[in-house]
């Protein structure tokens, strides 16, 4: 009963929120919402101990996978979304031959370079990628009506809650998948593959579903991006942005399933609030990287390590 | 009647060292089979090659007559080999009833959509039923909720065990299950492998606890140096001049 009505609570809170900020606040919102799918993909990988360096590219595959088949062969926008997601998974099922030879800082150099591929590829082939300059000109969503609300997708406020309805459906199947026996056999494969392998799991098959099923939603949230932003090129998914996603993940703290969100929506109000008031947006990377640094130090166990004491000392009382 | 594992002329090499040189012994269906020799025998070595650790770099591996040498460990743990680990190999960060989950493994094998969709919930609870069959079947029933990491020694090697029984194996191969076990530990640990050869479960057991493999094995096979060097009961063993000389050093040095 708590339960459903913090839920109840989220839900109006959401519906509410981006009509009480302005118009480039609204937009964050939007960007929020797809990032915040992409770490909680993420986190998956990471529940085997693989991190991975070429997971935004693999969003990006995502997000060139929709735009062309709905420019191209105009798919519906909802389909070429589903379309990106499924092309990111087999993409990623392809990579994981190569690159499940190797395992952790092995894993993590390699899946850099697999991701750099693919943006040289996109950048070499004009056709059909756009080289450089990428793909312009991407179907928006098309708008519909719900009866009580009109989705105008040229309004940012209506892509939000079309995202945030897709993101929470995404987050959804992940939280049950991890939950789930699968869920437990990902950590067992972390935490001492000898012993899984010894209990009958295939630890290939694992490692590679958890980096499938992560890729898969990683390219759900690209395309969401790319039929909002409209224009997508080789650079949107460079290592910069990968930084960005390690940075939120690693502040926020893996050991739980909010901990990554939390990482991304913190320092994303600091971003955009503290950093944009103070003039300071433009030393972001560097304010980032100071933020990584002493969070490692002194918050080794992330944000979600703070949570747990608070939350902890309220169940002691 | 074949035995429940042979193996045949196995080999090991280490560049210019071999590890296990042309091993033969048969573990028979319902026995507790001890494998002995001094420090550096190659007993895990064997060990290792019969579970799927290592591939042996020559001989065979039959498991009911069927070739298994060279298997990946988690295709000889499905053909029903288990084995545990020397020292607490554990899920040290994960619950002990989670451990025993992972166990379960095999027989209920988790499948992806049907987690999502909520329709394994009868898989979910016999394997939870499994898992504390298994955990009450070695005392740690009270302790399920603990981090598999704070458990006593004593409690962790059991814990090892559960995991392995857990998957209900045929065949269960213990690394040196008594290692750093007080003598109350270890009579309560031979007791309970009593237990498990009673229902069904073979065991090959490798250990330096003499006491324990003399008083629990059927039957014993000792090598030294890689090699075959003797096989029979414990008295048999006990006995053996070579093993004796193999353990103690050469008589007529002594003399």
């Amino acid at each position: 009963m708590r339960n459903f009505a913090i839920w109840v609570a989220l839900t109006i809170v959401l519906i509410v929120l981006p009509n009480l900020v302005s118009f480039s606040q609204q937009e964050v919102l939007v960007f929020l919402t797809i990032n915040i799918l992409v770490v909680a993909s993420y986190r998956l990988l990471t529940l085997t101990g693989e991190w991975s360096l070429g997971h935004v590219v693999i969003m990006g595959v995502g997000a060139y996978a929709s735009a062309l088949v709905t420019k191209e062969l105009g798919l519906w926008v909802p389909l070429g979304i589903v379309v990106g997601g499924l092309a990111s998974a087999l993409i990623a099922l392809a990579l994981s031959v190569p690159l499940f030879r190797m395992k952790g800082f092995y894993f993590l150099i390699g899946s850099f370079a697999a991701g750099e591929i693919i943006r040289l590829l996109w950048k070499r082939f004009r056709d059909p990628f756009g080289g450089a300059k990428g793909i312009k000109g991407i179907d928006p969503m098309p708008d519909f009506s719900i009866g009580i609300y009109q989705f105008d997708f040229f309004e940012p406020v209506s892509y939000f809650y079309f995202s945030a309805v897709v993101v929470a459906l995404c987050l959804w199947i992940l939280w049950r998948i991890e939950k789930s026996p699968v869920g437990l056999t990902f950590h067992a494969v972390h935490w001492q593959d000898k012993l899984a392998q010894a209990s009958g799991v295939n630890l290939r098959r694992y490692r590679t579903m958890a980096f499938v099923i992560a890729s898969g939603f990683a390219g759900i949230a690209g395309a969401l991006l790319a039929h909002y932003i409209g224009t997508i090129n080789p650079n949107s998914f460079d290592v910069e942005v990968m930084v960005f996603v390690l940075t939120w993940a690693i502040v926020g703290g893996t050991g739980t399933f909010y901990g990554p969100i939390l990482g991304c929506v913190v320092l994303t109000i600091l971003n955009e609030i503290v950093l944009r008031e103070l003039g300071l947006e433009q030393t972001r990377p560097l304010i980032y990287g100071l933020i990584l640094i002493l969070s490692i130090l002194f918050m080794p166990n992330g944000l979600e390590s703070i949570v747990q004491k608070v939350t902890r000392r309220k169940d002691a009382k | 009647m074949t035995p429940l594992l042979e193996v045949q002329n196995l080999t090991m090499r280490f560049g210019g060292l071999t590890a296990v040189d042309s091993l033969n012994f048969k573990v028979e269906k319902g026995n507790i089979h001890g494998l002995i020799g001094p420090n550096g025998a190659g007993k895990t070595t064997t060990f290792n090659m019969v579970s799927g650790f290592y591939k042996p770099s020559q001989g065979r591996v039959l498991l009911n007559g069927q070739d298994i040498s060279g298997l990946p460990m988690h295709e000889v743990a499905n053909r029903g080999v288990v084995r545990t680990f020397q020292h607490s190999t554990l899920f040290a960060e994960l619950s002990v009833l989670d451990n025993a989950l992972i166990g379960t493994h095999m027989t209920f094998r988790p499948n992806l959509l049907k987690a999502i969709l909520g329709l394994d919930s009868s898989a979910r609870r016999d394997a939870l039923d499994r898992a504390r069959t298994s955990l009450e079947f070695f005392g740690l029933a009270d302790v399920e909720h603990e981090l598999a990491g704070d458990l006593s020694h004593g409690h962790q090697r059991a814990l090892g065990m559960a995991v392995a029984y857990a998957s209900r194996p045929d065949l269960i191969l213990l690394d040196e299950p008594f290692t750093g076990m007080n003598p109350e530990e270890t009579r309560r640990m031979m007791g309970l492998m009593r237990r498990l050869c009673a229902e069904g479960t073979t065991i090959l057991l490798v250990e330096h606890d003499m006491q324990a493999i003399m008083g629990l094995c059927d039957n014993i096979t000792c090598m030294s140096f890689g090699k075959f060097l003797a096989e029979g009961s414990p008295a048999e063993i006990r006995n053996h001049p070579d093993v004796i000389e193999a353990y103690l050093g050469g008589a007529r040095h002594v003399a």
